[in-house]
């Protein structure tokens, strides 16, 4: 604002726009208990059945996925299609294998439901050293409820980006493990560009080793639920997780994302932002966001953040950021979440230049966003989505 | 011949504690081609002057007009007035982050002109316009506004000046954190502008160093809301001397 010492405002926070509804800083709902002392199980039969009350249930709209929770899964091999690259193999591996419950282990009876009923787990395999890109797509996984266990093995040294390319039908409920060697630099990005009616349950489990560097990007767009819980953990020293996440919710859709990272070994590095728009009666958005610096990540850097645009009336975003910190020396920690409406401040600006309204707030919007686009580093990937955000806009009522 | 016309403008800015009257009969006229320097103390009203006569929704007109060629300017959305050919150059120029500057001057040009400029002789204004002041090509690729310094952001106002050609621009001490080589590149700019187009300005400003660059047919001092005094150029020099003091008798300052 035009005062001598106010610097030009910045997008989105939730003092400046007075917003209420939003739950910003939800510190009600920081963990009684340290994150990684969460109990964790391959049974689905350890976990008590789901009330909904549960600090990791109770933002999710269980009823509408009760079958995944508790019923009986197709766990057989899915149907999936993937492009050819040099230094990458892909393969059915089966449950015994020793690569699985490497990187994760599940904390909820869905993700435990999904341990126990999948059949065999389709294996990533990348061993690779120069950058490569491989594009694993889902489109045919039908509306039965399903089970699926994915691998991602990134050998020592190697480095890749593999797309997970999610569209048309689905109902499934799935655990991700994602094992960064040593030296290796892995770049994951999974799209959920479901059909309407598509519920997606999902946990990714990532394991950095000692030097190495994941970037996850979670991009939500399509689907009735989806709800895609991140969690990597920094295990040796020098390990580096970039975690991004892309989120568009429509009217009635409920989009999801619980991030975790844990700090163990020293020296480790993470950043968080995820960035999410809703629009539409009804449309929902959740994101939490985990931090654990354990006591013997000394030297950790470390910085999350989460922000919401609200383009309508009758929407609700969740923004729920925990830092928690087990040794004194750090290099940084840090945290931000903010929900908004847009900033007037932007508006006025590119309107005072001539650019009409909704033009400009189609401006800002596509700004706002494409921060998270932009770390993506496929062209075609980046374009494509840069067209379906444009899609959504154009249905705005600006 | 273009006149811009404030007459008896009366504002009150939005606070959180209720409305607070800052503007208090403001008459001011603007021709064509013409300087105008407007000099006042801090809080006296001289940006929300700025931010009226570009619309600014914050600031509520509760009486007079502003006249562009004798139409009604505070009947026009903010985009309306800028089409119509007034330009303001922000005190704090507004970051807006994901929107190249390229992106953000083509899509303001387009909708100022009604329709895209040829791509060629867009792109080689643009270019002459960066390299005039003295702006790297990198400034093009990077968002508006973000993370540039407080000199680059007010090049980047000029270079937006310069490019969108208004009729008439309030620049909002546009010369404050300008270094002197920025201070006389960025003067260079308004002058060329105003030699190209004929551009009428009002110039906010603190400090009489910009008059050596850019010189003012006017001089108005601003206090309290309203034009306390106006003379030429000679005016100003005598309040860099002489400060404020005998304009703030009795006014309420800040
Ligand atoms: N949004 C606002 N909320 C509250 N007060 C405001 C707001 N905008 C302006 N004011 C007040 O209005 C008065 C005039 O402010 P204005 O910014 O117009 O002054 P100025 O003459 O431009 O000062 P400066 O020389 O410091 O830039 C000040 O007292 C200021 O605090
Ligand atoms: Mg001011």
């Amino acid at each position: 604002m035009p005062s001598s010492d106010a610097p030009a405002a910045s997008l989105v926070s939730p003092e400046q726009h007075g917003l209420k509804k939003h739950s910003d800083g939800g510190w009600g709902l920081a963990p009684v208990q340290t994150r990684s002392a969460r109990f964790a199980s391959f049974e689905h039969s350890d976990f008590p059945v789901i009330t909904g009350r549960e600090a990791v249930w109770k933002l999710s709209p269980i009823a509408k996925f009760a079958d995944l929770l508790d019923g009986e899964l197709d766990g057989s091999a899915f149907p999936y299609t993937a492009t050819d690259a040099a230094g990458v193999s892909i393969s059915w591996i089966d449950r015994t294998d020793p690569r699985i419950g490497t990187a994760g282990k599940p904390e909820e009876r869905a993700s435990a439901n999904a341990w126990t009923s999948f059949e065999k787990a389709l294996l990533i395999r990348i061993t690779g050293e120069d950058a490569t890109e491989v594009t694993v797509l889902r489109d045919a996984l039908g509306t039965a409820a399903r089970a699926a266990h994915i691998v991602i093995e990134a050998a020592p040294f190697s480095n890749a980006r593999i797309v997970l390319d999610n569209t048309g039908d689905a109902r499934i409920v799935e655990n991700v493990e994602i094992i960064v060697g040593e030296s290796a630099n892995l770049s994951m990005i999974t799209v959920q560009q479901w059909n309407d009616g598509a519920v997606h349950l999902a946990n990714h489990f990532s394991r950095v080793g000692r030097d190495a560097k994941l970037k996850h990007i979670v991009v939500s767009l399509g689907g009735s639920v989806v709800r895609l819980n991140p969690t990597t953990h920094l295990a040796e020293s020098g390990a580096d997780v970039e975690a991004y996440g892309l989120y568009f919710a429509d009217a009635g859709q409920h989009l999801e994302q619980q991030v975790y990272v844990h700090h163990e070994a020293p020296h480790t590095r993470s950043r968080v932002n995820y960035k999410g728009a809703l629009q539409g009666e009804g449309a929902r958005t959740v994101w939490i966001g985990d931090v654990l610096i354990g006591q013997q990540a000394t030297g950790t850097d470390s910085y999350e953040q989460n922000r919401n645009l609200v383009l309508s009336e009758g929407t609700r975003a969740d923004s729920i950021p925990n830092l928690e910190i087990e040794t004194g020396d750090i290099a940084g920690a840090g945290h931000a979440s903010a929900t908004g409406r847009f900033d007037d401040e932007q508006l006025f600006y590119l309107q005072s230049r001539g650019i009409p309204e909704e033009e400009a707030r189609r401006l800002v919007v596509r700004g706002f966003l494409s921060e998270i686009v932009q770390q993506i580093g496929s062209a075609p990937l980046e374009e494509r989505l840069q067209a379906v955000l444009e899609a959504e806009l154009v249905g705005t009522a600006l | 011949m273009s006149v811009l016309e404030i007459k008896d403008l009366h504002v009150n800015v939005e606070t959180d504690q209720g409305a607070k009257k800052i503007l208090r009969g403001v008459d001011l006229t603007i021709n064509e081609g013409e300087i105008h320097a407007v000099m006042g103390p801090n809080g006296s009203g001289k940006s929300t002057l700025a931010y009226t006569i570009a619309g600014h929704p914050k600031y509520h007109v509760e009486g007079g007009s502003i006249l562009l060629d004798g139409v009604e300017v505070l009947d026009m959305s903010v985009d309306e007035r800028a089409r119509a050919g007034l330009f303001l150059a922000m005190q704090y120029p507004v970051e807006i982050p994901g929107v190249t500057n390229t992106n953000f001057l083509r899509t303001a040009k387009t909708a100022i002109e009604g329709e895209a400029p040829s791509i060629r002789h867009w792109i080689k204004d643009v270019r002459t316009a960066m390299d005039a002041l003295r702006m790297d090509p990198s400034f093009a690729e990077r968002n508006v506004n973000e993370g540039f310094s407080g000199g680059e952001k007010k090049r980047n106002e000029i270079l937006q000046l310069e490019l969108l050609k208004p009729k008439f621009a309030v620049l909002d001490e546009t010369d404050s954190g300008l270094d002197v080589d920025a201070l006389k590149i960025v003067s260079e700019g308004v002058n060329r502008a105003k030699a190209n187009t004929g551009l009428g300005i009002v110039l906010i400003t603190h400090y009489t160093r910009i008059l050596r660059y850019i010189e003012p047919n006017f001089v108005h001092v601003f206090v309290n809301g309203r034009i306390a005094e106006q003379g030429g150029r000679e005016l100003a020099d005598r309040l860099e001397d002489e400060g404020y003091d005998r304009f703030l008798t009795g006014a309420n300052v800040g």
